[in-house]
Parts: structure tokens; C-alpha cells; sequence
């Protein structure tokens, strides 16, 4: 496949200063997003994923955040140089962002109509009725019954599901290039996940926008991402497209996450296998590998250096002295091997 | 296993219980309505839902946190909302709680200590240096250690929150544990770090459990059985390797399809339903069966009647048109 690659993220390092130090919440990220592609960032809270996302909008507070280092190329543009005033004319046209909690990023002094037409008055340049129009376009495209009442009502008069709709029909509006989507699910039931899932692949393919899909459910992932970036630490573990990272996984803390996980195959008396301990802390983040306190496969080297990032495919990167030729060979525990239902 | 043969001791019972709340304005919500069933001894029963479903009122009028508009409960034998004095202390003992949010549920001004032998001291069950050793016994069992008594609630994460509140649970050596989400706000890796202690728990003392949770997946790992609830309804319960294989209520059908498998192959193969539109608010719910606006084989009949509550297969329950025959007859009438 020949995408040309919309985002890259390069080196990317974000701290906050707080009053008991510096927290390196993102230590060194890269990844990018090609054309019409879903990428999955999946790691635990804590681990960067979401600050990373904030540093691509450029919405991290600065202070106490700052972006020490890297480069955020959009379509070749380095976004952590852009003034303040670029940036704006980027957000909600090129790229733009979903919220994991509808309610409180929605303005509630305002109809929704009126939201969804903020942003196409400012970068679309319509005049008032057209983007009315639009706006009762987007509201359909989304699946919002009656759209013609629903435009005039306030997000309170919203369910949950119908506000994340809203939300999509928001960011959807100047048909961005990207698409950020923070948990865009979590706090939804089920049913309505499923709606809005197939609502956000319906889309994607209409209007082959990228998407980056931050979340921690690694079923939402097997059903929407292509390639699967998984974060620990602050750190990039293990990139692959979603077969590799579910059916090869290399690094042991991949492993970890698949073994958390009841599968709906799995017998009521095998145990499962947690990952013991808990995340260190990025006020002092190790010297090494971050995960090496947690990993039960851990050798001294990886106590004290950091593995460098090596390819196990063209399209499969790992970051683990596991994958060092000189290291022991160490068999995927047979449990995680993706779903395995067949 | 024993997927047929019936566990002989009941602890609980729930018979048409109801529980409504009125919210003003003449307005009643009726977050319970007419659910029954049954926990055996030492059986994990679970219930799913989505949110507003009543599962978590149902919990909470269990233990008496809500007392119930009607119907009864048994506990041991003995009508809940009766007991008093001596026995309702002994019931307070005997069924306990964990709750969803590690934060909210512990005490910020109590160490952990206190918070634990809390229970202790209200039923006068240890003093002095007894009472310290059976925290720090508390404590170990579930994976935390001594110097962690002293501390309060906001020196722990989130896991570790929850394994105090597990702790707290145990201090008075309950029979009868209802869980309330107890997974829910913790990340992946520690949930299953929260399950396994929950069910060595379990094996170790013999307890039964509750197991409220709108995970599945989870569910389905941790439960004997599972009832799921709808719009204040039990609509269906049974086995969970049964419900999960063979769902019979069109609501459990769209449910168990809308969990999204963490296995990219399935997920491309897999046939969604998706239902349309949300849950309906439960102050004015439709009439006859309750999920009928939103069900995709909903009949004539599902408008106007309720369906009865009935055991289609041997221990499998479901309450709806399409598996009783007198309703598909008088459907076969309409048309």
C-alpha cells in the first residue's frame, strides 16, 4: 500500500512542572498515520497516550506542560512551531478531536446546532443559512433522528450516545484530514458503543479521513484499527499492523495486556494471568526499560539500558532486549496469542 | 460441571421486588420492577445491563441501602425488611459491599487501618492488639502489607484503593458479598489482578458473591450465573456458559453481539446487531414488554402484554413473547 503518510511524530518528548518535580509523561514517541488509516494508541492510564494526542492539537497547557522535543509533522508542517494563530485555523479544518466525556466538551450554554456551525461559519467562510444546512446534513449523517427539532436544542436535552454523535458531527463538520479520538466510547454503554463504532468506520471510509484512536479496550481496537501503537511509560513498546500486535505480539508487556483480558472462550477456572505490580513512576522514570521491574522475562541489561527499537517486519517494531540475538529465545506464553477462537 | 444440577442451598431470594423512586412533579422512576431470582450458596451470580438498567438499585435494595417499594427479599430464610435489633445487626455483618468508585468509597480522614477494623469495632468483634493483628492479617490476604495500615486512602492507586475496600468487605467475615462494578474504573491489567483475588477469595471462605458489572467478558469469566436486566427488567438468567452460547431474549442477543472481541480475525467475520435509538426512561417505560421499541422481532402482542417470567429450559429463565406459546397462538390471532 502507497499512503502517503498524513502525521508523523518524531521524537516527541512532553513533561509537565509540577511541585514535586518534572513529570516525563511522554519520553521520546514516534509513530505516524498514513492516508484513510485507523491507528490504535492502547496502553494503561498514565502511560502518555492521551498527552500525546493533546501535543498534536496543541493542547496541552503550557505552562505547566511542555513539549521539550520532537517534531509533529502534519502533512510536512512542523505543528510544535506554528504560531498560535495557524494553529487555530488548523484545529476543528484539518485536524480535528473527539472527547471521551461528551457532556462536559460540549458547551451547554449553547444549541448543538449552533456548535456545529461555529466551526464551518470560521474556517468554511459559510454564510449563516448554508451552514445551517450543513449542520442539518452532519446531524443526518450521524444518525440524529428528527434533526430539524434537534438542532435547536442544548446538549442537556441530549442523550449520552446522541451527544458523542453530536460531538462527531462536530469534529466531522470541515471534513478533517485527522480525526483524534480520546476514548471516544468509554463512557458509553455497549449497544450505543456499538452504534458509534460503526458509526466512526462508516465515516472513516465515506470520508477517508485518518483516525487516531486512543482507548484501553483492546476489543474496540481488533474492531476498528489497522496498525496498533502500544504506549507504556511514556514510551513506544511495540508497533504492528493489528494481526502482528494480536496474533505475533513481541514485547512482554503486549503480552501482559492480552492476558489481562477474559476472552468470551475462556474457562471459569483457568486463572488469569495479571501483570503484577503497578506502572513506575515518571517523576523518576528507570534508566532502562520501563517495564523491566513488571516483566517476569526481565535480564539485567534491561535494568539499566533502554532497547533500542528493532523491526520484526516491515510493519512490526519492538522496543525489547528480548528481540537482542544474544538474548535467551523466550515462547509467547501460549494463553495471549490473540483471541485464538479457532 | 455442574451446569444442570442445581445448587440445594439458597441464601437469597428476591421475590417481585420493586423499587421506585419519586423524583417530584408526580413523576416515579421505576428503576425496579417485578425482578426475582434466586443465589445459591457459594455461587457467583451476575448481573449485566446497561446503564439504568436497575442493577445497581437491585444491589443496593438487597442490602437494604434502598429499602424496596415491594416484594420480598430472603436472606437465610428471614424476610429482610423485618429484622431488627440483634438480627439486623447480625444481617449488617453477615452481607457486605464493595463498591465501584475506589475513590469515593473510602474515608480521606481515616487511615487505612481504621477503615478496615471500622467493622470490627461497630460489632465489637476485636479490641487492642487483637484488632491491629486482624488488619494486618486483612491486609495480607489481600495482597497489601502491615506499614500500608497507617497510610490514608489517597497514598494508593486506584488497584490498591479497591483491595481495601475488598479488605473492609472481609473484616467482619461475611457469607454474602455483593460487588457493584468493583472492576470498572481500574485499568486492564489490574482488573485482572482484582478478579484473581476475588476468586481465591472465594475458594478460600467459601463465599457467595454479586457481581454487578456491565463487562461481559468479565462476567462471563467470573460468574456461575448470569441475569441480565433491562429497563428495570430481569429478562433473561441462566447458566453463563448457556447464556452466553445459546441467548434466547432478543435484548441478550444484541448485547452479547455489541462486545467487541479483542481478536481482529472475529471481529471481521462477526454479524453485529445493532440496535436502534437508546434505552427508553424508565418514568414512563413502554407498555407491555418493556424493551419492545427497540427490539428488532418485536410482535403485536410484545405491545400489549407483559411477558411472564418463565423457565424455557431447565434452569434457563427468560421473559419474553417469542418463547411462550399461549403468546405466538394469540399472536397467529391477531394476524
Amino acid at each position: 500500500m502507497d499512503r502517503k503518510n498524513v502525521l508523523e511524530v518524531k521524537d516527541l518528548h512532553v513533561s509537565f512542572h509540577t511541585y514535586n518535580g518534572e513529570v516525563q509523561a511522554v519520553r521520546g514517541v514516534s509513530f505516524e498515520v498514513k492516508n484513510g488509516e485507523t491507528v490504535a494508541i492502547v496502553g494503561e492510564s498514565g502511560c502518555g497516550k492521551s498527552v500525546t494526542s493533546q501535543s498534536i492539537m496543541r493542547l496541552i497547557p503550557q505552562p505547566p506542560g511542555v513539549i521539550k522535543h520532537g517534531e509533529i509533522l502534519f502533512e510536512g508542517n512542523d505543528l510544535t512551531k506554528l504560531p498560535e494563530k495557524k494553529m487555530e485555523e488548523m484545529r476543528g479544518k484539518e485536524i480535528a478531536m473527539i472527547f471521551q466525556d461528551p457532556m462536559t466538551s460540549l458547551n451547554p450554554t449553547m444549541t448543538v446546532g449552533k456548535q456545529i456551525m461555529e466551526g464551518l461559519i470560521k474556517h468554511q467562510k459559510l454564510g449563516k443559512a448554508e451552514a445551517r444546512q450543513k449542520a442539518l446534513e452532519m446531524l443526518r449523517l450521524v444518525g440524529i433522528p428528527s434533526p430539524d427539532s434537534r438542532i435547536n436544542q442544548y446538549p442537556h436535552q441530549f442523550s449520552g450516545g446522541m451527544r458523542q454523535r453530536a460531538m462527531i458531527a462536530i469534529a466531522l463538520s470541515c471534513a478533517p484530514k485527522l480525526l483524534i479520538a480520546d476514548e471516544p466510547t468509554t463512557a458509553l454503554d455497549v449497544t450505543i458503543q456499538a452504534q458509534i463504532l460503526h458509526l466512526m468506520n462508516d465515516l472513516k471510509e465515506k470520508m477517508d479521513t485518518s483516525i487516531i484512536l486512543i482507548t484501553h479496550d483492546l476489543g474496540v481496537v481488533a474492531e476498528t484499527a489497522d496498525r496498533v501503537v502500544v504506549m507504556y511509560a511514556g514510551k513506544v513498546v511495540e508497533t504492528g499492523t493489528v494481526e502482528e500486535i494480536f496474533y505475533k505480539p513481541r514485547h512482554p508487556y503486549t503480552w501482559g495486556l492480552m492476558g489481562s483480558m477474559p476472552r468470551l472462550n475462556l474457562s471459569r477456572d483457568t486463572e488469569l494471568s495479571p501483570i503484577l505490580g503497578t506502572p513506575p513512576n515518571l517523576l523518576t522514570p528507570p534508566k532502562g526499560c520501563p517495564f523491566a521491574s513488571r516483566c517476569e522475562h526481565a535480564m539485567q541489561v534491561c535494568k539499566e539500558h533502554m532497547p533500542e527499537t528493532t523491526n520484526s517486519s516491515d510493519s512490526h517494531q519492538v522496543a525489547c532486549w528480548l528481540e537482542h540475538p544474544m538474548a535467551k529465545p523466550v515462547d509467547i506464553p501460549h494463553d495471549v496469542v490473540g483471541g485464538v477462537s479457532k | 460441571m455442574s451446569a444442570v444440577e442445581p445448587k440445594v442451598e439458597k441464601i437469597l431470594e428476591v421475590q417481585q421486588v420493586k423499587k421506585h423512586f419519586n423524583v417530584g412533579r408526580g413523576q416515579v422512576v421505576q428503576a425496579v420492577d417485578n425482578v426475582s431470582f434466586d443465589v445459591y450458596k457459594g455461587e457467583t451470580l451476575g448481573l449485566v445491563g446497561e446503564s439504568g438498567c436497575g442493577k445497581s438499585t437491585i444491589g443496593r435494595t438487597i442490602i437494604r441501602l434502598y429499602e424496596a417499594t415491594d416484594g420480598n427479599i430472603n436472606f437465610k430464610g428471614k424476610m429482610t425488611k423485618d429484622l431488627k435489633g440483634k438480627n439486623l445487626k447480625q444481617f449488617n455483618r453477615e452481607m457486605q459491599m464493595i463498591f465501584q468508585d475506589p475513590y469515593a468509597s473510602l474515608n480521606p480522614r481515616m487511615t487505612v487501618g481504621d477503615i478496615i477494623a471500622e467493622g470490627l469495632d461497630i460489632h465489637e468483634l476485636a479490641k487492642g492488639k487483637e484488632r491491629r493483628d486482624k488488619v494486618v492479617e486483612l491486609l495480607k490476604t489481600v495482597g497489601l502489607n502491615e506499614e500500608h495500615a497507617d497510610r490514608f486512602p489517597h497514598e494508593f492507586s486506584g488497584g490498591q484503593r479497591q483491595r481495601i475496600g475488598i479488605a473492609r468487605a472481609l473484616a467482619v467475615d461475611p457469607d454474602f458479598i455483593i460487588a457493584d462494578e468493583p472492576i470498572s474504573a481500574l485499568d486492564v491489567s489490574i482488573q485482572a489482578q482484582v478478579v484473581n483475588l476475588m476468586k481465591k477469595l472465594q475458594r478460600e471462605k467459601g463465599l457467595t458473591y454479586l457481581f454487578i458489572a456491565h463487562d461481559l467478558s468479565m462476567v462471563k469469566y467470573i460468574s456461575d450465573r448470569v441475569g441480565v436486566m433491562y429497563l428495570g427488567n430481569m429478562v433473561e438468567l441462566a447458566d453463563s456458559q448457556e447464556l452466553y452460547d445459546n441467548p434466547l431474549h432478543p435484548y441478550t442477543e444484541a448485547l452479547l453481539s455489541a462486545v467487541p472481541i479483542p481478536d481482529p480475525e472475529t471481529e471481521k467475520r462477526k454479524e453485529r446487531i445493532i440496535l436502534k435509538g437508546d434505552v427508553p426512561s424508565p418514568i414512563d417505560p413502554p407498555s407491555g414488554c418493556r424493551f419492545r421499541t427497540r427490539c428488532p422481532k418485536a410482535m403485536g402482542i410484545c405491545a400489549q402484554e407483559i411477558p411472564t417470567w418463565q423457565e424455557v429450559r431447565p434452569l434457563h429463565w427468560v421473559s419474553c413473547h417469542l418463547y411462550q406459546e399461549e403468546s405466538l397462538k394469540k399472536e397467529e390471532g391477531v394476524k
